[in-house]
């Protein structure tokens, strides 16, 4: 009779495939075992497949027992599965394991900004900001634009080589950067507002505090009613926003030949916050006067309005101020650079401890 | 200058500490550098003392042992060693513990057995002098005993010291210092010391005496002179010392501390000639002859040029006028009649003379700065008076006085509505005429809101416009009480250029990049342009450099690069990637006007805007290495790629066309080297390259790679932010073939790119070359590229054909210049 020994045949081919499916250790082994039980060509699928041959009273029980069999392997492969792949996604994690305290890649390197460019750019930020264009004029100058038209007088002591670097008789290296007050009159009608960066140069022999090159920016403002009081608020907030929100500023009186009044600028000292005191000492920085002198002003020449006349700058419509202050100046007092000479090195040392 | 505090105090005395005095000078125009304390220390010590008697010292010849009467119950006993103490002498006595001007503390030692309880004191040994050959005596005129020695003798004092701007003069005068102080703090101001004239004596005239005369205007604007007979050269009282010395000069006799003292006080310089020696009894004021000699005071033969102003006399020159004066007549002890010489100079001509002769001394320092020649005249006055009172001195009738072209006093006025235009805040009407009146302007009305001003000689070279005046106000008004406000900015509006934007982005993205900044000098020396092959006869040349080091303007960055290089190489920092952003700087070319004979262009007195020289801004780099090593990554090298890998960038950035061909520098290798191109025009941008091996022998640096950029001719290029409008990149998606092309290894990646470009026509968006291969199989003398490229269409999606048909083209254009696909 064949039912019985197909139904034989069945649990038979059931325990054996159910043993194949716990002995595998491998996810790829379990696929051996699915083919093999499973698989197109085995035994249990040409079973199912030839139920239609059956006679038909035999058809309804080899078919359940059959599909009972395949359904109880399938279920026991996915489990089965399911556990070696875990086991496996267990082991290669332990393998991957990494020693953490190596050092981690750097990062891709950044360089830095010369510190005198980093105050540059701030100090033009701030300019920016209260209003003004940002010029850039040549560093290579007629002796005009750096001393005639800035009522410097054929004799002053200023002009003389010992002074001034020549590259002809009437041309210079600039020694300020306010030869561009008059250039940029002289390419504009008023009101103007410029700041204006840049190189200037003066045949000192280095040393601590005297480079022949070094960087100053030049303020002008003209128009119908700028005052000195105007001067101090500008200046004032240049302070506040480059030393500290606490700084006041201080308008002493100087001397310049292209302003008039002319004035020295002094800021509260930032490290003794303008006590004068360092502990019981005194304050290294304004060495005990609370002030320090942060650079030069005034309100404009009439002489050198009377320059830039032809461009609308009559003086006796138009008004303004000026001012001039070295970067290198602020670099030392703002981050106790002791040599101005080091600055021109260019020692990495240095240059990477700012401007990141 | 040195102001000692007593003295500016006999003027103005504002009840104020010396502290405090120095903080009205500095916020009213007179900076204050420092303010010292000279002479002894506690004043207390020092006594007045009467010597009771003087014994020989019994172990010692040359010492005495005094008993002396301080005022204190029972006299002491010192031992002094000075030749000249005597019983019944009014000294100056020190009690031990006082603390001497050099520091020292007295204490009490036995000197040779007998313990000296004190000092008996010498002038040197109080400041008050510079004699140490015997003890001080006093007059004995009602001083006792004990009195604080103080009262007698100025032992102690305060000195500001100021720092005097070009336009003050008159502060290079103790009573001008005391003017300001006046000004400021409206304490009451002593007459001025040099207005009263005192009489002459006597018959004769100063006419026969002496002949002054100016053979040469041009440099003496007034020459004045005195005569003085009978003169008694001798020390100077103890209170002129002190002055002196306070002040920082050396007493020397009375006549010569007499000049010195009288331009202590009003700036005005004197000199004083022994008559008897000026030879024909004539002063001469002329210009040197080119090379003519003298000897100065202080010894040194000087050569002179011919601008040099002259005092002479009949037989040749006696002093370098309004500097140092001569040997010949310089007063001495046996002098008895003294020529006073008041002049004034003019003061560029001083101010050149001195740079000259590198002889800067108190009387150029003054005349430098330009003297009003009414001060000649005030300088003699008091002279006069000291020369009678303190040298027993006659002054003959009359004063010679060679004053070609009188100067009168000059007249300003002031619109009082202008001050509060000006500085920002109204100054009252009243306490204006106060002000200019304590400064000593006469002032008066000059009509409606209106005064004139009348300025004083001492002020004349400084105070010559309304503006001027506006000054003078605003000082002594307090600029410190100025309201702070902001500008009303009609109109003006902040911002950078676009220029100066896209240089921040470019030096930010080099910073990000790895590369540091650095600063260098825009001078290079010849040589430095030699061993880069570079012609320095091309650079713009400084006639006065301060070496051969910095003689030359850099025509390009690279020479400050290499030494920035070679500072950290040989400081142990090999690893580098530097750049510089600044200017260079070249000669006018003939088509920009240079007249050919200069190389800067020749400026006429106005240039209207022109520029004298080619400036442009460049932005280069210099690296060693590329990436720095890690512990699971071998460093790289800084090579060609390297650079233009950063160039690259920087051009991407910029937003430029651009293209890079094979472009020889002297400092490069030559097979390794690449000119910059803008695409549209072919402008020159700039250059990249590795360092010429010879280059990097000569400057003794690493192996490294380099480029400079033109910063100006990129920013021209460089198109408007957001000038490109969107387009759409996602809606059809792109197709990427990648092709293998084999050519002939001398055919530039640039020449297949552009053939496959040609051949793959607007559709290719994009090619990038990710391989390049040399094998056998390709055959000696071929190469393979290995080209990805992207296919997209604006409109649609691409079809197989279309992409293939494109292909096929690429094989065409290939063809035609040897080169085919790989399969």
């Amino acid at each position: 009779m064949a039912e019985p020994s197909a139904k034989r045949r069945l649990e038979e081919l059931g325990s054996e495939a159910e043993a194949a499916v716990v002995a595998a250790g491998a996810v790829s082994e379990l696929e051996d075992v699915r083919v093999r039980y499973l698989g197109r060509r085995a035994e249990l699928t040409a079973t199912l497949r030839s139920i239609r041959d059956l006679p038909a009273e035999e058809r309804g029980a080899v078919g359940k027992a059959a599909n009972a069999v395949r359904m109880r392997l399938e279920e026991m492969i996915a489990a089965r599965g399911a556990a070696l792949e875990a086991a496996e996604l267990e082991h290669r994690l332990e393998q991957d394991r990494l020693d953490v305290t190596l050092p981690g890649d750097p990062p891709f390197s950044t360089g830095h900004l010369h510190l005198v460019s980093a105050i540059r750019r701030e100090l033009e930020d701030v300019f920016v900001g209260l209003g003004f264009a940002v010029l850039e004029g040549p560093e290579v100058e007629y002796e005009y634009y750096n001393f005639t038209a800035l009522n410097h007088p054929p004799s002053h002591p200023a002009r003389l080589p010992q002074d001034t670097f020549y590259l002809s008789d009437r041309v210079l290296l600039r020694t300020h950067t306010s030869p561009m007050q008059v250039r940029a009159m002289e390419a504009g009608e008023p009101p103007i507002y410029v700041v204006v960066p840049g190189r200037v140069y003066r045949p000192d022999t280095p040393d601590a505090t005297h480079v022949p090159m070094f960087h100053q920016l030049e303020g002008l403002a003209i128009d119908e009613d700028i005052t000195l009081a105007d001067l101090r608020g500008v200046l004032l907030e240049f302070a506040r926003a480059v030393f500290g929100a606490s700084r006041e500023v201080r308008l002493r009186p100087g001397y310049f030949p292209f302003t008039e009044p002319s004035v020295e600028v002094d800021v509260s000292c930032f490290v003794c916050d303008g006590t004068g005191a360092a502990g019981s000492e005194r304050c290294p920085t304004c060495k005990g006067e609370a002030w320090i002198e942060i650079l030069g002003a005034g309100m404009v020449d009439p002489n050198v309005l009377g320059y830039v006349a032809d461009s609308g700058y009559d003086p006796e419509r138009v008004q303004g101020f000026a001012f001039g202050m070295g970067i290198e100046r602020i670099a030392m007092l703002k981050y106790g650079i002791p040599d101005l000479r080091m600055l021109w090195e260019n020692d990495v040392r240095l240059l990477e401890q700012f401007g990141a | 200058m040195r102001v000692p505090v007593a003295w500016l105090r006999s003027y103005c005395d504002p009840g104020l500490s010396a502290s405090q005095i120095a903080d009205v000078l500095t916020m009213s125009g007179i900076k204050v550098e420092r303010l010292h304390r000279v002479g002894v220390g506690d004043p207390a010590a020092f006594v007045v003392g009467r010597v009771l008697e003087a014994e020989r010292h019994p172990n010692a010849d040359r010492l005495s042992v005094c008993r002396v009467d301080d005022g204190g119950e029972q006299p002491r006993t010192i031992v002094c060693g000075a030749p000249n103490v005597a019983g019944g002498q009014m000294v100056a006595v020190a009690r031990p513990g006082a603390v001497m001007p050099d520091g020292t503390h007295l204490g009490e030692p036995k000197l040779r057995g007998v313990r000296s309880s004190g000092m008996i004191l010498a002038e040197d040994e109080l400041g008050v002098g510079e004699d140490h050959t015997g003890i001080l005596v006093l007059e004995d005129d009602g001083l006792a005993p004990g009195t604080p020695l103080a009262e007698a003798l100025p032992i102690a004092d305060e000195v500001i010291e100021i720092e005097i701007t070009p336009n003050r003069p008159d502060a290079m005068g103790v009573y001008g210092v005391a003017r300001d102080v006046h000004a400021v703090t409206g304490t009451p101001l002593v007459e001025d010391p040099t207005a009263p004239d005192p009489e002459p004596a006597g018959a004769d005239r100063a006419e026969e005496h002496a002949h002054v005369e100016i053979a040469d205007p041009e440099i003496c604007l007034r020459f004045t002179a005195r005569v003085f007979e009978d003169v008694k050269v001798g020390p100077s009282p103890a209170w002129l010392k002190q002055r002196l010395m306070a002040a920082g000069q050396r007493p020397i006799s009375n006549v010569v501390d007499i000049t010195n003292y009288v331009m202590l006080i009003s700036a005005q310089p004197l000199h004083a000639f022994d008559l008897d020696q000026v030879r024909g009894s004539r002063i001469v004021v002329r210009r040197a002859h080119e090379g003519e000699a003298l000897t100065t005071l202080d010894g040194v033969e000087r050569r002179l040029s011919s601008e040099v102003a002259l005092v002479c006399d009949a037989e040749g020159p006696s002093g370098i006028a309004g500097v140092m004066g001569g040997q010949v007549s310089e007063v001495s002890a046996k002098t008895t009649r003294v020529l006073m010489e008041a002049a004034t100079w003019v003061g560029p001509n001083i101010m050149r003379t001195s740079r000259g002769l590198g002889l800067r001394t108190e009387a150029s320092a003054r005349f430098e700065k330009g003297l009003h020649p009414e001060l000649a005249m005030a300088g003699q006055r008091l002279a006069t008076r000291l020369m009678i009172d303190l040298c027993g001195a006659r002054l003959v009738p009359g004063t010679l006085d060679a004053y070609p072209k009188p100067v009168g006093r000059r007249r300003v006025g002031l619109r009082l509505g202008r001050i509060g235009a000006l500085v920002g805040e109204a100054v009252p009407e009243d306490e204006v005429h106060t002000v200019l009146e304590r400064l000593g302007f006469e002032v008066a009305h000059g009509g409606t809101g209106q005064l004139e001003a009348v300025v004083p000689p001492s002020r004349d070279g400084d105070v010559q416009r309304e503006a001027d005046l506006i000054e003078e106000v605003a000082r002594i008004h307090g600029l410190d009480r100025l309201p702070a406000t902001l500008p009303a900015r009609r109109r003006a509006v902040g911002r950078m250029g676009p220029a100066q934007r896209l240089r921040r982005r470019l030096e930010d993205a080099l910073r990000d990049r790895g590369a540091s900044e650095v600063v260098a000098y825009s001078f290079t020396s010849p040589s430095a342009l030699e061993r880069l092959g570079v012609d320095p006869a091309e650079a713009l040349a400084i006639r006065n450099p301060l070496s051969e080091e910095g003689s030359v303007m850099r025509p390009l960055l690279l020479p400050g690069l290499l030494e920035a290089l070679g500072h950290n190489a040989a400081h142990g920092r090999p690893g580098l990637a530097l750049f510089e952003s600044a200017h260079v700087y070249a000669a006018v070319t003939g088509d920009e006007e240079g007249d050919g004979s200069d190389p800067v262009r020749a400026a006429e007195e106005a240039p209207a805007g022109a520029r004298p020289a080619r400036e442009s801004h460049h932005l280069a780099a210099l690296l060693t290495e590329a990436v720095p090593p890690t512990w699971r990554a071998q460093a790289r090298v800084a090579d060609f790629y390297a650079a233009k890998g950063l160039v690259e960038a920087l051009l991407v950035i910029a937003g430029i066309e651009w293209r890079i061909e094979p472009g020889a520098r002297p400092f490069l290798h030559p097979g390794r080297a690449a000119t910059v191109r803008g695409a549209a025009d072919g402008r020159e941008l700039g250059w990249i390259g590795e360092l010429h091996p010879l280059v990097e022998r000569a400057w003794e640096v690493p192996p490294a790679a380099a480029f400079e950029l033109d910063a100006d001719a990129i920013a021209e290029l460089a198109p408007a932010r957001g000038h490109d409008g969107y387009r759409d990149l996602t809606s059809f998606p792109a197709v990427v073939q990648d092709v293998a092309v084999v050519v002939d290894e001398d055919l530039s990646a640039a020449r297949v790119e552009a053939a496959v470009r040609a051949g793959a026509g607007e559709l290719l968006r994009s090619i990038r070359i990710f391989d390049l291969y040399r094998g056998e199989q390709l055959g000696a003398g071929r190469k393979s590229l290995a080209l990805r490229l992207e296919f997209r269409a604006p409109d649609r999606t691409l079809t197989d054909a279309e992409v293939a048909e494109r292909r096929s083209e690429i094989e065409g254009a290939l063809a035609e210049i040897g080169g085919g696909l790989r399969a």
